[in-house]
């Protein structure tokens, strides 16, 4: 079992050319910020070392930061045999959000990736099939769990609103 | 339904008008599309049970909308799965009859104002006979609503189109 601290600096002697950080100022679980083209490479060494062994994606979610214009990736990740866990957590531009998908590492990151993409429009680069999972597939009126969303008056004649 | 015992007593003979008989063979065997959708389902089921026992009504589960008399909506109705029951709706034959079980299908209930997923109240898709209110409604709440639903099929005419 390893401390945050500890997973932290395994990190930064594996990718020293990386811009990583830690934070441990959170009320929850320290977090460790990572680039969104990296996230797949690291999560696959944190998947592999045998020091860390984290082979269980318990939870990946989509934060919509609107004041500092930035959309977020959390994934929550713990190892079953070392009973070690760590937040990683990836921003990108609310603009034209994309993270490289981790469904190579965690197969079940598949749907949760997808719930993401449809709550909050973030593009997972090189997922194997970026849909809609829970929305209908012709909802056209954006993602509904961005701050600035806006229901539509109508879908497909019915009215939305009360 | 009137019969004249004294008269007709030796022959087993029932005397009514077409229109009673027909209404009470309808509201006698109403069934069901076996069809729910969330926490008000399961009441639902509850009610198909053999502590309520919905058959005593001649309500049975039906898993064909094409052989369904009935359709309970029974939960939160989602603007995707709203399309689905229109479909269901059509495809069930005439007579048809609905009841709106629950708060989230007469209005949508809890999500009535930051649902943006939820369809504020299954009427606006299909014509509903009688709303159950309740969240979810007790199985008590259910049957009466059927007892409503029976009451109002006891008065429907056959040349006039009922309310």
């Amino acid at each position: 079992m390893k401390k945050a601290e500890e997973i932290f600096q395994l990190l930064k002697d594996n990718f020293p050319d990386q811009n990583l950080e830690l934070k441990t100022d959170q009320p929850t679980e320290p977090v460790i910020l990572i680039a969104p083209d990296e996230i797949e490479k690291i999560s696959l060494f944190l998947y592999k070392n045998t020091e860390l062994l984290f082979d269980s994606l318990v939870l990946l979610s989509g934060v919509d930061e609107v004041k500092a214009n930035l959309i977020s990736v959390y994934y929550h990740i713990e190892s079953t045999s070392l009973k070690h866990k760590i937040v990683l957590k990836v921003s990108t531009d609310r603009n034209n959000p994309e993270v490289v998908s981790v469904t190579s590492v965690w197969k079940g990151a598949d749907w949760h990736e997808r719930e993401a993409y449809d709550m909050f429009g973030i593009k997972f680069t090189n997922h194997p099939d970026l849909r809609r999972i829970l929305m209908p597939y012709d909802w056209e009126a954006g993602y509904p769990l961005r701050k600035d969303y806006e229901n539509p008056e109508f879908y497909q004649g019915m009215k939305v609103p009360y | 339904m009137g019969f004249l015992d004294k008269e007709f007593n030796d022959g087993n003979i029932v005397i009514t008008t077409a229109e009673d008989i027909m209404n009470w063979a309808r509201l006698s065997s109403l069934w069901q599309v076996s069809f729910g959708l969330a926490c008000c389902a399961i009441e639902m089921m509850a009610t198909s049970a053999s502590h309520y026992d919905f058959d005593r009504f001649g309500v049975i589960p039906r898993p064909s909308p094409r052989q369904a008399d009935i359709i309970i909506i029974s939960g939160t109705v989602t603007l995707k799965m709203a399309t689905r029951i229109k479909r269901l709706y059509e495809q069930m034959p005439e007579p048809k009859y609905i009841i709106s079980m629950g708060s989230c299908a007469n209005c949508g209930g809890p999500y009535w104002e930051h649902g943006y997923h939820v369809l504020k109240g299954i009427d606006r898709v299909i014509p509903v006979d009688v709303y159950v209110p309740g969240c979810p409604p007790r199985p008590e709440a259910l049957l009466e609503g059927l007892l409503k639903l029976q009451e109002k099929i006891r008065n429907e005419s056959m040349i006039k189109k009922s309310a």
